[in-house]
């Protein structure tokens, strides 16, 4: 692994620790609000690592439990868009001819729309719960990973050993499982690095205006949220969790773009 | 050429009915109905109600009348605003939006470009790595992360820019949410930008220009810039799409009284109507964007025509 790689990775793994030790370590609860420390300067000094909020929350605690949510609906998503992406991209793939031109002319006709809307629409239409985040974000996110399967079902299908396979009467199901999805793991695994973000980016978008996770339930965008409504008195409430939002994101996108350099380099050799 | 553009414009309308009735099936399908937070005497009165919203028609028949009243650019009333029909809030909140867009999309595009080229010129400097450092930070950073944070900076601290709408000092109230808003872009098409300049600074026809002799701002001016544009170009599309979603965060910050800023709080207040009839022009709008990019394709690159 090269250093591109190693080092985001080992960033997001130590986000990732603390994120699921860290409110055990602490004394505080995440929504025990505290009326004789409101927005309580952060510090070592104080009780409170990071501070409070405005309701005398911990807020080391809730930045972790922030953490937590905003990680697990982005990885669920992520698998969500990815399963879809890989099925429907494979499947126009391996098909080719006609097929494969209606299907990626519906992801084309997709991408044009403005998605983020459909997502608010989504959530206004129906109760806000957590399932509907999941499958919103899953659907925005699939489309990207369908094209590239696709391309690469395409070229993988023309090689010598997919025809060889054939020959020999090996079913299509069976050159799909066995001979195409373990060729196509590396470049999935790229831009399932790089479809976490994107899908960080959607929950904590929807968070911060108000349309995603529900208090006392926190998220990064949730927290960035609040702490826009103190920040001239208590900056940290709103520094700290747009750090670490910030710090995540940075370190996916770094590691997706360290492995995709990786993967090339391999491919161009 | 005008056979391309014909294809083209043919081809974008199944694209937009698909959006809108994508949109008008799921309020519709949405539970509660629009006159739930208000008083009905009696069920007499209700139905008198929706009969004249036409309510009770069969699903196709409404989805029709709804659209030919888009076609005379009618969107309905506003459930919550009640006496405002959602082509006025519209219009009221537009002017705003677009000013704010627009600017931001310029700003993006000039120094994206500029920025790319730059990088693409100096490849392996430390500007080169610099810029696409900075641009990659620029990518992976929410609009909502640096619109409070460089109003922090800027407007609580330092002091040099206001920090919101109102507090009238004519121009400069702008500077902080175009500049926010541009930010992700511009780091998009400094980076789409690097990439395809390096792509094209090593073609033939490159080697060709250097090889008689021309200085490198003539080759990159006269030769290389309009191929390497292209996907810059092609992502136009994609680009109005990221700007219209970051200024629903941008005016909310701010505190900007445009489209993004409404559409928010009528999704808050479950003003269906208005909701749908902001998706239903945001759509319009980057259907009819992603048509003109598709020709403008066809004019810049002669190829594509015949594919």
């Amino acid at each position: 692994m090269s250093r591109a790689v190693k080092i985001p990775l080992a960033f997001l793994a130590a986000v990732a620790a603390m994120a699921v030790i860290g409110p055990f370590l602490s004394p505080h609860e995440y929504m025990t609000t505290n009326f004789d420390h409101l927005l309580a300067a952060p510090g070592s000094g104080s009780a409170h690592v990071f501070g409070t909020d405005d309701l005398g929350r911990d807020l080391f605690v809730r930045t972790m439990m922030g953490i937590r949510i905003t990680l697990t609906v982005a990885i669920v998503a992520s698998l969500v868009s990815l399963v879809i992406g890989v099925a429907y991209g494979a499947i126009a793939g391996f098909a080719g001819g006609r097929v494969d031109a209606v299907m990626m002319r519906f992801v084309d006709t997709l991408y044009a729309l403005p998605f983020i809307f459909f997502v608010i629409l989504l959530m206004v239409a129906f109760e806000r719960n957590f399932l509907l985040i999941f499958v919103a974000i899953g659907a925005v996110n699939w489309l990207d990973m369908a094209r590239i399967v696709r391309g690469q079902t395409l070229s993988l299908r023309e090689r010598e050993f997919v025809a060889a396979a054939r020959l020999t009467g090996v079913s299509s199901w069976r050159i799909i499982t066995r001979h195409i999805a373990p060729n196509l793991l590396g470049i999935v695994i790229v831009y399932v690095t790089l479809a976490i973000p994107q899908a960080i980016l959607v929950e904590s978008f929807l968070s911060f205006l108000g349309l995603g996770v529900q208090e006392p339930q926190t998220s990064l965008g949730a927290l960035v949220n609040a702490g826009v409504g103190h920040m001239e008195t208590a900056a940290w409430t709103l520094l700290i969790p747009a750090g670490v939002l910030a710090l995540i994101l940075l370190c996916f996108n770094f590691l997706g773009d360290g492995l995709r350099d990786q993967f090339d380099a391999r491919k161009a050799r | 050429m005008l056979r391309y553009t014909l294809f083209r414009i043919l081809g974008a309308i199944p694209t937009l009915l698909l959006v809108i009735a994508l949109a008008f099936m799921m309020v519709r399908a949405a539970p509660g109905g629009p006159f739930d937070a208000e008083y009905i005497p009696s069920t007499e009165v209700e139905k008198n109600l929706r009969d004249a919203y036409g309510l009770d028609d069969p699903l196709p028949q409404q989805f029709l009348t709804y659209l030919s009243g888009l076609l005379r650019g009618d969107l309905g009333p506003s459930i919550r605003q009640t006496g405002y029909s959602v082509a006025e809030l519209i219009g009221e909140a537009l002017p705003y939006s677009f000013l704010l867009g627009a600017t931001a999309m310029l700003l993006a595009l000039l120094l994206g470009v500029g920025a790319g080229t730059v990088a693409a010129l100096r490849q392996g400097s430390l500007l080169d790595r610099t810029i696409t450092g900075l641009s990659l930070t620029g990518i992976s950073i929410p609009v909502f992360v640096v619109a409070p944070v460089l109003v922090l900076l800027f407007a609580v601290k330092l002091q040099w820019l206001p920090a919101g709408w109102g507090s009238a000092r004519g121009a400069a109230t702008w500077v902080l949410p175009v500049v926010t808003l541009a930010l992700p872009q511009l780091a998009y098409v400094a980076r789409l930008m690097r990439a395809s300049m390096i792509d094209v600074l090593s073609s033939d026809f490159v080697r060709t220009a250097r090889a008689q002799g021309l200085g490198t701002a003539t080759i990159v001016r006269v030769h290389a810039l309009k191929p390497a544009m292209l996907p810059v170009i092609s992502y136009l599309g994609p680009a109005v799409a990221g700007i219209l979603t970051g200024s629903v965060v941008v005016e909310e910050v701010f505190g900007i009284p445009g489209l993004g800023e409404m559409f928010v709080r009528a999704a808050l207040n479950r003003d269906y109507t208005l909701v749908l009839g902001v998706v239903v022009f945001y759509a319009s709008l980057i259907v009819a964007l992603n048509l003109v990019v598709d020709i403008l394709y066809g004019v810049i690159d002669p190829r594509v025509r015949y594919r």
